[in-house]
C-alpha cells in the first residue's frame, strides 16, 4: 500500500508515517495542498489513499480535495480528511466533495487503523 | 505506589470477585487490582486497599461492592468492532431471518453490551439494510455494570469514541451534535432496551432470542462458568437462532449443542439441528 500524508505539522506526518511504514506501507509526504499536487505529479502511480489535513498554508485540504476529485486520474485514490475541524457542516461538505472518510483530531492509532479498515485498507493484512 | 496487599486479603478479594461476578483473577495480576481499585479508594475516601477490603467484607452488598466489580471489569469496546460479524449479520443472517420471521418481531440480545457501541452498530446495520425489520426489532442490552449500561441508555459519545470504527456517513446520518459530544438519534435508541444482568447468575424473563452477541466477555470466566453461561444462553435462543462470540473466542469443548457455522471471517454458532 502507498499513502500520501498531507499535513503542515511535521510531527503529525511522522507519527502517521511511522505507523504505516511499520505495516509495510510506502509513504509520501507533503506540507500543504500545492506541494501534494507536485508530489503526486512526480509519482508514476497514484497512492492508494491520501490522508489530508484541512487547515494548511498555501492550499488548504478542502481545495486539495476539490482539485483531486476534479481530476479523473485520481478517481481510484481514496481520500480521508484528518483534521481538527469537527463541525457536522464541515464533515458534510467534505463527504459531498468526494472524501471517503473523515477522522477527527486528536485520534488514536487504533482509530486511524479502524478508519483505514473501513476503506478496505487493512493495516494487518 | 500502593503497598503490597496482604496475601490473605488478596485471596479474599479474588474469591469475592469470583462469587459476585465470576471474574477470574490469577495471583500474578495483583498489580491490576492495585491500579484498578485506586480510583475507588479516592472516590469513597478510603485510605488503603486493606481498609477497602474490610468494607467489602461487610454485608449487605452496597455501592462500594458495585463500584469494585465495575472497576475490575474491562469495558473496552468500539463501533463495528472486528467488522466481520456485522458483514455476516447484514449479508447472511438478517436476510435469512427476515424471510423466516415475516412480520414477526426480531429479538436481539447484546449480553455484555458495555457502553453501547455494539448494540448501536447492530441498530445501524438494521436501519441501513432492513428498515422495515428494524422497526419491529428489539435489542436487549445487558451488562453487570450499571454505569456503562446508563451510558448505553443515554447514547452519548465523545469525539474519541465516534472516531473509532464508525464510518463518517453513518455518524452524520444517525448522530446529533450535542456540544462536544454526539448523541444517537431516536430512530436508533428506540430499538434499545437495557437491563442489569449478571451472566454468571441465573436469569428469568428474557424472551427467546433470534440473535445473541456475547463478545469479549467469556474470556474473563473459567471454563465451568463459561459452560454454564453458554448453556443457559443456548436454551434462551430460538431453535434457528445465531450466536456471535468474539474473534479470539471459541466454544469448542464449551458447548457441544452449538455448532460452528462458517460465514466469512466471523465466529458464529447455531443450535445443533
Ligand atoms: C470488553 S467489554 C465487551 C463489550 C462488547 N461486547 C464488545 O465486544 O465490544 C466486556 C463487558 O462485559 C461486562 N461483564 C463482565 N462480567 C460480567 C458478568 N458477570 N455479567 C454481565 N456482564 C459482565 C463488563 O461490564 C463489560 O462491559
Amino acid at each position: 500500500m502507498h499513502a500520501l500524508i498531507v499535513d503542515d505539522s511535521r510531527a503529525i506526518r511522522s507519527v502517521i508515517a511511522r505507523m504505516l511504514r511499520q505495516a509495510g506501507w510506502t509513504v509520501s509526504e507533503a506540507g500543504h495542498g500545492q506541494e501534494a499536487l507536485e508530489v503526486l505529479a512526480s509519482l508514476d502511480d497514484a497512492p492508494d489513499i491520501a490522508l489530508v489535513d484541512w487547515n494548511m498554508p498555501v492550499m488548504d485540504g478542502y481545495a486539495l480535495l476539490q482539485a483531486l476529485r476534479s481530476n479523473p486520474g485520481y478517481e481510484q485514490m481514496q481520500i480521508m480528511m484528518v483534521t481538527t475541524e469537527t463541525e457536522i457542516e464541515r464533515m458534510q461538505q467534505a463527504l459531498a466533495a468526494g472524501a471517503n472518510e473523515y477522522l477527527m483530531k486528536p485520534f488514536t492509532q487504533e482509530a486511524l487503523a479502524e478508519k483505514l479498515g473501513i476503506l478496505g485498507l487493512d493495516l494487518a493484512a | 505506589m500502593a503497598p503490597a496487599l496482604d496475601p490473605q486479603d488478596f485471596n479474599w478479594l479474588c474469591t469475592f470477585l469470583r462469587t459476585e461476578s465470576a471474574l477470574v483473577i490469577d495471583e500474578s495480576k495483583e498489580y491490576l487490582v492495585t491500579t484498578r481499585l485506586h480510583p475507588v479508594l479516592k472516590e469513597f475516601g478510603i485510605a488503603t486497599l486493606t481498609d477497602l477490603i474490610g468494607r467489602l467484607r461487610q454485608r449487605p452488598l452496597g455501592k462500594v461492592h458495585q463500584r469494585v466489580i465495575e472497576a475490575m471489569t474491562t469495558n473496552e469496546t468500539s463501533f463495528f468492532r472486528d467488522v466481520h460479524p456485522f458483514d455476516t449479520l447484514r449479508d447472511e443472517i438478517l436476510p435469512e431471518l427476515a424471510r423466516k420471521r415475516g412480520a414477526a418481531p426480531l429479538n436481539i440480545w447484546c449480553a455484555a453490551a458495555s457502553t453501547g457501541q455494539e448494540p448501536y452498530t447492530i441498530a445501524m446495520v438494521l436501519r441501513e439494510k432492513f428498515p422495515d425489520v428494524a422497526a419491529r426489532t428489539k435489542i436487549l442490552c445487558t451488562d453487570i455494570n450499571q454505569t456503562v449500561l446508563e451510558r448505553t441508555k443515554n447514547g452519548i459519545y465523545s469525539q474519541l469514541e465516534v472516531n473509532r470504527g464508525l464510518p463518517a456517513p453513518l455518524l452524520l446520518k444517525y448522530f446529533d451534535r450535542k456540544g462536544s459530544e454526539w448523541q444517537v438519534k431516536p430512530e436508533l435508541s428506540r430499538m434499545i432496551e437495557t437491563r442489569i444482568l449478571n451472566l454468571a447468575a441465573p436469569w428469568v424473563g428474557i424472551p427467546p432470542m433470534d440473535i445473541v452477541f456475547i463478545r469479549n466477555v467469556l474470556i474473563y470466566f473459567d471454563v465451568e462458568t463459561r459452560r454454564s453461561i453458554v448453556g443457559r444462553i443456548r436454551k434462551n435462543m430460538a431453535m434457528d437462532g445465531f450466536l456471535f462470540v468474539g474473534g479470539a473466542e471459541t466454544l469448542l469443548n464449551i458447548d457441544n449443542d452449538l455448532t460452528r457455522a462458517t460465514a466469512g471471517r466471523s465466529t458464529l454458532y447455531r443450535r445443533a439441528a
